[in-house]
């Protein structure tokens, strides 16, 4: 007993300061990504070719716009680009609303866009106390594990009322990862349908929003929309898979708990400048100017 | 022409030179070399045309660090060798799926993960569109008798996890028999990664089971290096393996604390939970992502790290391992722990031998199989990491396995941080050259990871056949779980913890 209170002791406190405090990320978090295609060579579609998924549209072109819903935050585009037209910023805050609003493009200039809380009357009822079921449906146990974390003492969902819980009939909505396979379909549809309204739907991560690296395989549905016949989702929670606290961030936002555009960040302590990310070319080393 | 094409783990060869045996031949190797200690890494078609289809067999030597490739031209049919070898039982199966090669006289012939044919062949099943749902039209085991009754559990599961269906024969709680029926992960991550590289291969081998991010790509990068004769630069090396041993850790930390959960030991549930972050928050300083996705490139490293910031980072970790030590070893002292952990869910060495376990569950058995030490690659050829075993074959066996492995992975990732070789971090990939196949082998935190890559005419790759550890191992927790209290399923699972989406693929 005295061991395990020793150890407690060492361990100090662990949970995050975020929302009360900043959000620590290391310094090579990639975030929203911003678009400023005015750098752009004429006629270069680099980005758009390098990307896996097809996140890239209209390359080149002041609309130049890159869906977040599709995009897997893997840095690929930013290596193939020659003039640093496609940055990702640390900014944490992707969950969206609309599925169109995880859109960004230039045009709109660099301002994020923030998830807008639920109707009052939605609020009232899950403001305090939400509980989610998650069905992972052709998720590869990467947005599962940062669900999973999402709840463990550091980022400690239950701190705010939320909850996953065993049964869909405790539930107050569903959360869903991964493609919908084809071999899942039915499981999602009776998941959804025994849990007692009213229910929302969130959407985790690029494979729920798009499918993700397996959009257009012939036995994924291309994410979570269309799946369950004329239900909307509520909440589009971006990334591969999104940081915890971006998942945090998204449902508070969802529940009116975390309001505002005040963006509070800080450093892991590790990497310390806060410049861009480094990008080597092939076959180049350049161990000096990395941070 | 020699029977056997022997090869290693990281060689290419000339895709005609794999000798193609009669059927009796090819069966009598593969049956002689099982039987001898050898393994099955691999058993796949490789391409089908009017019904007949090429079989490759990736047979490996463990001592001797071989790997023995020979293939056969089946029709339709053939006599199945899983009763005499078990641990070709899942091969067989996944061919009867995949190719509609029927395996006769198999004892447990049932589709292994509900995917459709990848060629135009009748179904090994009988089935035809609309194809039937899971676990509707599955036959599964039955035991019969007043007494006994039928536990079903899942898809969906009561925690966060992936989807499986799990069916208990029970005699009041004693589990007589468990059947596991997969597929419900299936996204055809092997028909997108052929017509690579490029593309979206990548990144689909980083989400093929998503927690071992760097264990798949680092095995499907070693594969297209291997076919394009490429060797990625050391100081590459190095950050693969730091970023594979991190992940290592992060998961084996992760897995002590759900098994102090399991068992109701929170101090080391929660202690873990949080510094298993440490690990993952590692490898996001060196790449940005916590499960280390965008790091690895086919030719090296996306990322370098500063030498005074690998120094710090090697420190972080240091102290962290520290605290973590701490907090297991309090669940390893615990005598309430111990009850629930000793003697729960044995598998013998025999069985484990016999069903072709790989990773710390076959390590927990006493078999010191390990792709670091056997069929070295990387950095891994350099520098060696100790095997760790354990003799019991239980739950404790399975914890205290990843323990070890923890502590040598910690310790290794602190020397090789502090001790990075200077010089490039990636090399440009050239194209591959047609027709050439390798066998690219990575030990994951889980296990045994196999890519067997063809190149077809093109240059691009004709097939990659992708085997997960957890192939391997899914029949492993379903004998476990023979004669256990169905309370403590759990338990073993998570001693277990295997992939759904890398089975499923």
């Amino acid at each position: 007993m005295i061991e395990i209170l020793k150890a407690r002791l060492k361990l100090g406190k662990q949970t995050v300061a975020y929302p009360g405090g900043p959000a620590r990320f290391p310094e090579r978090f990639r975030g929203r990504p911003v678009l400023d295609p005015a750098r752009c060579e004429a006629g270069c579609v680099a980005c758009a070719d390098a990307c896996p998924t097809g996140a890239v549209r209209e390359a080149g072109l002041a609309s130049m716009t890159l869906d977040m819903g599709r995009c897997l935050f893997c840095a690929e585009c930013i290596d193939a680009c020659p003039s640093g037209a496609v940055s990702f910023t640390r900014d944490y805050r992707l969950a969206m609303r609309t599925r169109e609003e995880l859109l960004v493009n230039a045009l709109e200039g660099d301002e994020a866009k923030l998830a807008r809380a639920l109707d009052a009357k939605m609020r009232s009822l899950f403001g305090r106390s939400l509980k989610l079921r998650q069905v992972s449906a052709g998720g590869c146990n990467g947005c599962e594990a940062e669900l999973n974390a999402s709840g463990n003492i550091q980022f400690d969902l239950s701190r705010f009322g939320i909850q996953f819980v065993a049964s869909p009939r405790h539930a107050d909505g569903i959360v869903v990862t991964g493609p919908v396979t084809e071999n899942m379909l039915l499981a999602l549809q009776k998941t959804y349908e025994a849990t007692p309204a009213p229910k929302i739907v969130v959407a985790v991560g690029a494979c729920a929003i798009s499918g993700g690296p397996f959009a257009g395989s012939p036995v994924v549905n291309d994410g979570v929309d269309g799946t369950l016949p004329g239900v909307p989702v509520d909440l589009w929670i971006p990334g591969c898979p999104p940081h915890p606290i971006t998942i945090l961030d998204g449902l508070l936002r969802l529940l009116g708990r975390v309001q505002g555009d005040e963006l509070r960040l800080a450093g892991t302590g590790i990497v310390s400048a806060a410049e861009p990310l480094p990008v080597l070319p092939p076959g180049e080393s350049n161990p000096a100017k990395i941070t | 022409m020699a029977d056997l094409l022997e090869s290693w783990n990281g060689e290419a060869v000339a895709a005609g030179d794999v000798p193609v045996l009669s059927l009796e031949r090819f069966q009598g190797i593969v049956c002689d070399v099982l039987t001898a200690g050898g393994r099955v890494a691999s058993l796949f078609g490789l391409a089908s045309q009017g019904g007949r289809t090429l079989v490759v067999a990736a047979l490996a030597d463990d001592p001797d660090s071989r790997i023995g490739l020979l293939s056969t031209v089946v029709e339709g049919r053939w006599p199945s060798l899983a009763a005499e070898c078990p641990a070709i039982q899942a091969f067989e199966r996944e061919l009867a799926e995949q190719y509609g090669v029927v395996p006769e006289g198999h004892p447990w012939l049932k589709p292994v993960r509900f995917e459709h044919p990848h060629a135009e062949v009748p179904d090994a099943f009988g089935r035809t569109a609309p194809w039937p749902t899971i676990p509707g039209d599955y036959p599964f085991f039955r035991v019969e008798g007043e007494e006994i009754h039928e536990v079903a559990v899942g898809p969906v599961h009561a925690g966060i996890i992936e989807p499986g269906h799990f069916r208990f024969q029970c005699h009041g709680e004693q589990v007589l028999h468990l059947e596991i029926a997969l597929g419900y992960q299936h996204r055809g991550a092997e028909r997108l990664l052929e017509g690579g590289p490029g593309g979206r291969g990548l990144a689909v081998a980083e989400t093929i089971a998503g927690d071992t991010s760097i264990g798949h790509a680092l095995a499907y990068c070693s594969a297209l290096e291997a076919l394009a004769g490429l060797e990625a630069p050391p100081r590459a090396s190095y950050l693969r393996g730091i970023a594979l041993e991190l992940e290592r850790l992060a998961n084996h930390v992760g897995d002590l604390g759900m098994l102090a959960g399991d068992v109701g030991f929170q101090p080391t549930a929660s202690a873990c939970g949080a510094l298993r972050a440490e690990f993952l928050n590692s490898t996001a300083e060196i790449c940005g992502n916590r499960l280390g996705r965008g790091l690895l490139v086919p030719g090296g490293v996306r990322f370098d790290i500063a030498p005074d910031e690998a120094t710090r980072l090697a420190e972080k970790l240091a102290r962290a391992w520290e605290l973590t030590q701490q907090s297991v070893r309090l669940f390893f002292r615990s005598p309430s722990v111990r009850n629930r952990t000793d003697g729960t869910g044995v598998v013998s060495r025999a069985l484990c031998n016999e069903l072709g376990l790989v990773g710390p569950a076959a390590r927990a058995c006493g078999v010191g199989r390990d792709v670091r030490h056997d069929h070295p690659f990387g950095l891994y050829r350099f520098a060696h990491v100790p095997v760790a075993t354990a003799d019991s074959g239980d739950v404790f066996a399975r914890a205290w396995v990843r323990y070890v492995e923890c502590e040598r992975s910690a310790r290794f990732v602190v020397n090789h941080l502090r001790n990075l070789p200077e010089g490039p971090t990636r090399a440009q990939l050239p194209p591959l050259p047609p027709d050439r196949l390798t066998v690219s082998m990575v030990e994951g935190w889980r296990g045994e990871i196999v890519y067997v890559a063809v190149t077809g005419a093109d240059g691009r790759l004709a097939r990659c056949k992708v085997t997960d550890p957890s192939f391997h191992n899914w029949m492993g927790l379903a004998q476990a779980l023979r004669g256990q209290q169905i309370s403590d399923f759990p338990l073993c699972n998570k001693s277990f913890n295997l992939s759904y989406a890398g089975h499923d693929l």
